[in-house]
């Protein structure tokens, strides 16, 4: 765990920042900001964006299988959305001066990771549904928090992306209704995708605050404006009302209202899964990566081609002009 | 074509134009995830959203003419390989990203062309459609022409592959521009696009492309056709036991 370090450490220029943090001022990318909070949010923000591309991965395995024309779309739109918030996140990041080849390199490389939800495979079309409803549930709880991050390109993104996801959540909601509503068949396959998916979607939250290793600091520079278990507990509360709604069951015996409270009690993650998904041991790591790899390389020709045809056009064009 | 209602032909013609975007839309959205780099895959899952919406329109189209409670996921969704009726060009896996590009960039002059005819056509629907798939066209075209100049004038490597691709799509090109008698009898009454004329415009305009490109016009000693009876390539089944599998597996459903 990173303690925040003590007062006296401080440099005045950091006493400064903080004064601005502290004053809910943004801090824009021509801004002085320590060095540690630099890297991160290039860490922080690199990953939010490589797992909206790895993410296209597991919705774009049903695109060519949807049920419906309608469906079909929706989820392509979607889906290209997705890739759209990684640009987004991206240009975020390259703002604190990281390049996205180097980002992509860190993700090739393994060491920047991804969402460990993404591990996860999409067995069936309900699943659609469940990624809709629950991880990009998960993501808005989570980006409505950061709509309110210190860095102000970092905030502005979220701001746009939590437009799209909220419409994104309420479409896989909606496959969750129809299904639910459905044949016994239907019904059974919305209910299986929401055993599988729903502790995943818990876990996207990150471990319990007093295990968070990067928390403290981040809370700090109020880069992260709420702990993990308080987004993870608001999540769940919204969550079991929705499922109840449309007649489903959340896998979680220990699942109950805490009058006292005023929220829902629930079981304990597994951490020891939580902890294999994120270290490379899901069901996926390894395709999800080799996936982006493969495309990377297989692409590199094309890339090339537009370097070189650029280079012969600028060429043309200086003749031209002399 | 004495025994056929022109409206019957009408829904035969919108079926076709239905599965000939339908299926492209499926071989560009193969792309996703897949794309040389990120901006590229949305451009590509773009493109095939487009293709898939023009299917919708008309097979929605097909669906109204039918009125027997048809709706344009049972064109989809409901037919085998020897009713679909694409032309061939469109079906072929989606190969390297010269061969999508190479593919998309002969579609797209064809179908710019295509779609401006269809905009004078006496159907009001058809000529709806064509208004919407009019602007999408000049977009798409915009884009795979430029790819064809980037990829045959860009490396030894890049134009070897355009080259290959253009070789490859090349016999595949003489089925866009013929008709068969429903066809003809369509362009007869203003209804349907009139496909032979477009032939010398996009000839020149595709060879003016690969000259820019500094890439060869193939040598057209070669030939096929048969999308439009149903008579398909070895790559179709597959593209629908992928596509159809869950309205198979669980038929009549809400979904």
């Amino acid at each position: 765990m990173t303690k925040i370090r003590p007062e006296t450490d401080v440099s005045p220029q950091e006493a400064v920042f903080q004064t601005r943090i502290d004053a809910e001022e943004k801090i824009e990318p021509k801004d002085w900001m320590p060095d540690k909070y630099r890297k991160n949010l290039i860490r922080q923000i690199s990953q939010h964006a490589h797992s909206e591309v790895i993410g296209m991965q597991p919705e774009g395995n049903w695109i060519t299988r949807a049920p419906t024309l309608h469906r079909k779309c929706v989820l392509l739109a979607k889906v290209q959305d997705e890739g759209g918030h990684g640009l987004y996140l991206y240009s975020a990041a390259e703002t604190l001066g990281a390049s996205r080849e180097e980002m992509v390199e860190a993700l090739h490389a393994g060491r920047a990771k991804y969402a460990s939800i993404f591990n996860y495979p999409s067995l069936t079309w309900a699943d659609m549904g469940a990624i809709g409803w629950l991880v990009d549930g998960a993501a808005i709880v989570n980006q409505v928090s950061l709509q309110r991050t210190s860095y102000g390109p970092y905030a502005r993104g979220m701001v746009r992306i939590c437009k799209e996801e909220s419409f994104h959540q309420r479409q896989g909601y909606h496959i969750m209704m129809t299904l639910a509503q459905g044949s016994a068949e239907q019904k059974a396959m919305a209910q299986d995708s929401l055993n599988r998916f729903w502790w995943p979607s818990l876990m996207m939250f990150g471990p319990h605050d007093s295990e968070s290793a990067h928390s403290a600091q981040s809370m700090k520079w109020k880069i992260k404006r709420q702990s993990n278990d308080e987004l993870r507990q608001k999540f769940v509360d919204q969550t079991v009302k929705q499922a109840e709604v449309i007649g489903l069951t959340i896998p979680d015996a220990d699942l109950s209202w805490n009058e006292e409270r005023g929220h829902y009690d629930f079981g304990e993650i597994d951490w020891e899964e939580f902890h294999r998904v994120i270290n490379g041991d899901g069901l996926c790591n390894r395709q999800r990566l080799a996936h982006h790899v493969k495309a990377h390389e297989e692409g590199a020709w094309v890339r090339d081609a537009i370097t070189a045809y650029e280079a012969k056009k600028r060429q043309r064009d200086a003749q031209a002009a002399a | 074509m004495s025994a056929m209602t022109t409206q019957e032909a009408t829904r035969q013609y919108a079926i076709r134009l239905g599965d000939d975007a339908l299926i492209l839309g499926h071989r560009l959205s193969e792309w996703c995830s897949n794309a040389p780099f990120l901006e590229e895959d949305l451009a590509l899952t773009n493109v095939a959203l487009d293709f898939i919406g023009r299917a919708r329109m008309f097979y929605s189209y097909a669906a109204e003419l039918s009125g027997d409670g048809r709706s344009e996921d049972s064109f989809a969704y409901q037919r085998d390989c020897r009713e679909f009726t694409n032309l061939l060009m469109h079906e072929l896996p989606r190969g390297d990203f010269a061969f999508t590009m190479a593919r998309q960039y002969l579609i797209d002059e064809y179908s710019l062309a295509f779609m401006e005819q269809m905009l004078s056509s006496t159907d009001p629907t058809l000529a709806a459609i064509a208004a919407k798939a009019v602007k999408e066209s000049r977009y798409h075209l915009r884009r795979s022409r430029d790819w064809v100049l980037r990829l045959g004038d860009g490396t030894e490597e890049s134009h070897q592959r355009m080259q290959t691709a253009i070789n490859e799509l090349w016999g595949y090109n003489a089925e866009l521009f013929e008709m068969d008698t429903l066809e003809a009898d369509l362009a007869g009454q203003g209804i349907a696009v009139d496909t032979t004329a477009l032939r010398q415009p996009w000839s020149a305009a595709v060879q003016a492309t690969l000259a820019e490109a500094t890439l060869a016009v193939p040598e057209t000693d070669w030939s096929v056709r048969g999308g439009r009876q149903g008579l398909h390539t070895e790559s179709l089944g597959h593209l629908l036991s992928e596509l159809q599998f869950i309205q198979r597996a669980y038929p009549g459903l809400e979904w």
